[in-house]
């Protein structure tokens, strides 16, 4: 693979780097994600559009990393990638110690039920479900039987402290609660990983520092959580910061240098002027 | 996710579209409305017809030797029917000679009848069925009177001017009177009412009360018939097997009565109640053709609709199937909740149309003099066809949504 020709991103540790090089091994199950020269191009009416060009990635257990990239950097065709809705056109994606880059649609869709909990920008509730069957939904799917899945929903609401609002419909809810029943729905099945888009997207500032709240709560108590965001801002909540420009990866370093790079405050930047700091 | 699971999701979403699951059914329930209503009918009319008509017309295990077939409704060709007139006639003669041929447990009587004029003094005449009958025939109709008394052995031996007549006889010609004792004039010739036949109902609207009858040497025999000629005897077996038996003693004595050869088909005929039912058996099959067409027009519309429907369904909740593929929902997973989401619609309107179709036969049995009968496998039948068109029609719309690809559903707006 020429992935192997690319030069390792800027702030790439040589573990990382290590891991990602030996294709075709198993990585020991201190890895959630090894993705190896990711490739993935789109046919858009005879025009090939190259979304991923050989991109690396590791991430280890109990990491929080934020993907960052300017609209067209590919970072949702990564994140598709990532959370096994799409699979790569070349190159290789172990996924919690399986290769699932060359998995059938059913299998992919055992592994996101297993693996990956998943929060949307749009949060993506079923809206004549209440809270409670919506976080009941991926257990459903899982084959876990209904008192099971109610206690077990029960507990994944208490968790985002939404308990008392289990039985409202998503349109009874506002936007910050309907993210945390989101964010119970994506812990209920104890996935490997926390998998979120823009999360943050269509809520207020206010509501959206209550949810990063969340997130950082659930990566202390140790869950890995990677969250793709075109916000810097939001980014500077993760302990670990990876850009994408062009469908390439062009930094992967450590909350504090990306914050000292981009001069962020930990304050509320307005996002083109961070973009173009990038 | 499980098949009850599907099913509990299937009634949710029946629950908040009420109004379109019902437009989207209405095939399927018409369909099956007259798939039970055309099955009630037929079925009533069936039992009608093998246990009142032909019962009224047959005695249990009986048959008729006759030159013809009396029950001649099938099909018939001209040819048959110019073949039935060069028969001979069933005479006096061949009476004896088969009724001994007959096995002791065996019942038997003779009938001859007619249309005759008759009259009495307190009413207008009246044309009727006048018959006259031997010995048995009371006991192998199982009629008895319910006023008088039936003619004695010795009034059939000496052809006494006596009648046993029905009770709209009895009705018309002795208008609030005591018909026993009175006279009734039959072609002019006086004949005494000795008994008032219970009443035996009425088929298909008519009356079946609207006899006379009277002793075979009775002299309006010879009203009825030329001389010496009989219209039938009828022949009772002790059971199923003793009327077999029956009919081939009185087929071999017949054919050797009439010289024929063992090429040549019988020249008479040996009538039993099957003879009588094949002709509505013929008819029932035509009905049940229709009963099939019909309701079969009702499902093919039906069921485009709810592919249409279907289609429509998945089209509106591309978003949720992205969302349940997203969290884990195979493709058999997407593929069953719509094929049970359209089955258990279609099973609904399925079984609004067996509550439809039993209120239609019934209250058209109550309207109407024809009868109807609930088949309990029509029911069977009515719902499994509604759950079979509900899983065809479901099966494309289904499919389609069970492929949709994840990513783009999601990105549907709602």
């Amino acid at each position: 693979m020429n992935s192997n020709t690319l030069e390792a991103p800027l702030g790439m540790t040589a573990e990382r780097k290590a891991v990602t090089d030996k294709f075709g091994q198993a990585p020991d199950s201190k890895w959630v994600i090894v993705a190896r020269g990711i490739k993935r191009e789109y046919d858009m009416g005879g025009e090939i559009v190259r979304a991923l060009r050989g991109v690396d990635l590791a991430i280890g257990r109990n990491e929080y990393v934020a993907i960052m990239g300017p609209s067209g950097s590919g970072k949702s065709t990564l994140m598709n990638v990532i959370g096994c809705l799409d699979t790569p056109n070349a190159g290789e994606y172990w996924l919690n110690g399986q290769e699932v880059s060359k998995m059938s649609d059913d299998a992919l869709a055992r592994v996101r039920n297993k693996e990956i909990g998943f929060v949307f920008q749009t949060f993506n509730l079923l809206p004549r479900a209440t809270a409670l069957h919506n976080v009941e939904l991926p257990l459903v799917y899982a084959g876990v039987s209904s008192d099971e899945r109610k206690r077990r929903a029960k507990q994944a609401l208490e968790k985002v402290q939404l308990d008392n609002r289990m039985d409202h419909r998503p349109n009874e809810l506002s936007g910050g609660q309907r993210q945390r029943v989101a964010i119970a729905r994506a812990l209920v099945n104890d996935p490997s990983m926390l998998l979120a888009d823009e999360p943050t997207g269509n809520l207020d500032s206010n509501t959206s520092e209550e949810i990063m709240r969340v997130f950082e709560g659930l990566a202390n108590s140790g869950q890995t959580v990677v969250m793709v965001t075109h916000e810097p801002d939001i980014a500077q909540h993760a302990r670990r910061v990876v850009v994408l420009r062009d469908g390439l990866m062009s930094t992967d370093e450590r909350r504090d240098d990306f914050v000292a790079r981009l001069g962020l405050t930990g304050e509320h930047v307005k996002v083109h002027e961070a973009e173009t700091r990038l | 996710m499980s098949f009850f699971l599907a099913v509990a999701l299937a009634f949710e979403t029946i629950r908040v579209q009420k109004l379109k699951s019902f437009f989207t059914v209405i095939g399927v329930t018409i369909g099956v409305t007259f798939l039970i209503a055309v099955v009630s009918i037929v079925g009533g009319m069936s039992r009608y017809m093998q246990d009142d008509l032909v019962g009224k017309l047959f005695a249990v295990n009986s048959f008729n030797l006759r030159r013809q077939p009396n029950i001649q409704l099938g099909d018939v060709t001209e040819e048959e029917r110019r073949g039935w007139q060069r028969r001979p006639d069933l005479k006096e003669s061949d009476i004896l000679p088969v009724a001994a041929s007959l096995s002791p447990e065996d019942l038997w009587a003779t009938e001859s009848g007619g249309n005759l004029n008759v009259e009495s003094q307190y009413a207008r005449p009246r044309s009727t069925q006048c018959s006259t009958v031997s010995n048995d025939w009371f006991a192998i109709k199982k009629m008895t009177v319910q006023k008088g008394r039936l003619i004695a052995p010795q009034e059939y031996q000496l052809g006494t001017p006596v009648v046993v007549i029905g009770q709209d006889v009895a009705d018309h010609f002795f208008p609030s009177l005591e018909p026993v004792g009175r006279t009734l004039r039959i072609q002019s010739i006086p004949y005494t009412v000795i008994g008032v036949a219970e009443k035996q109902g009425s088929m298909f609207g008519v009356s079946m009360d609207k006899f006379v009858i009277a002793p075979e040497k009775a002299p309006l025999n010879r009203w009825v018939n030329p001389h010496g000629v009989v219209n039938q005897m009828i022949i009772q077996g002790a059971n199923e097997t003793g009327m077999r038996n029956a009919m081939e003693a009185a087929r071999a004595v017949m054919r050797g009565r009439h010289h024929l050869h063992p090429s040549q088909p019988d020249d008479f005929a040996l009538e039993t109640c099957d003879s009588a039912l094949e002709f509505w058996n013929k008819l029932k099959g035509y009905l049940e053709i229709a009963g099939v067409a019909l309701p079969t027009v009702g499902l093919v519309v039906g069921a485009i609709v709810i592919i249409n429907i279907m289609l429509v369904a998945v089209a509106e909740r591309t978003r949720e199937i992205g969302i349940r593929k997203a969290l884990g929902a195979r493709r058999k997973d997407i593929l069953r909740q719509f094929l049970v989401e359209s089955a258990t619609l279609s099973t609904f309107g399925a079984i609004i149309g067996v509550v439809l179709g039993i209120a239609f036969a019934k209250g058209l049995a109550a309207v109407s003099p024809l009868p109807a009968a609930i088949e309990v496998w029509s029911i069977f039948v009515g719902v499994g066809v509604g759950a079979g068109v509900g899983i065809i029609a479901g099966i494309y719309p289904a499919s389609r949504a069970a492929l949709l690809d994840p990513i783009a559903a999601m990105r549907q707006e709602t």
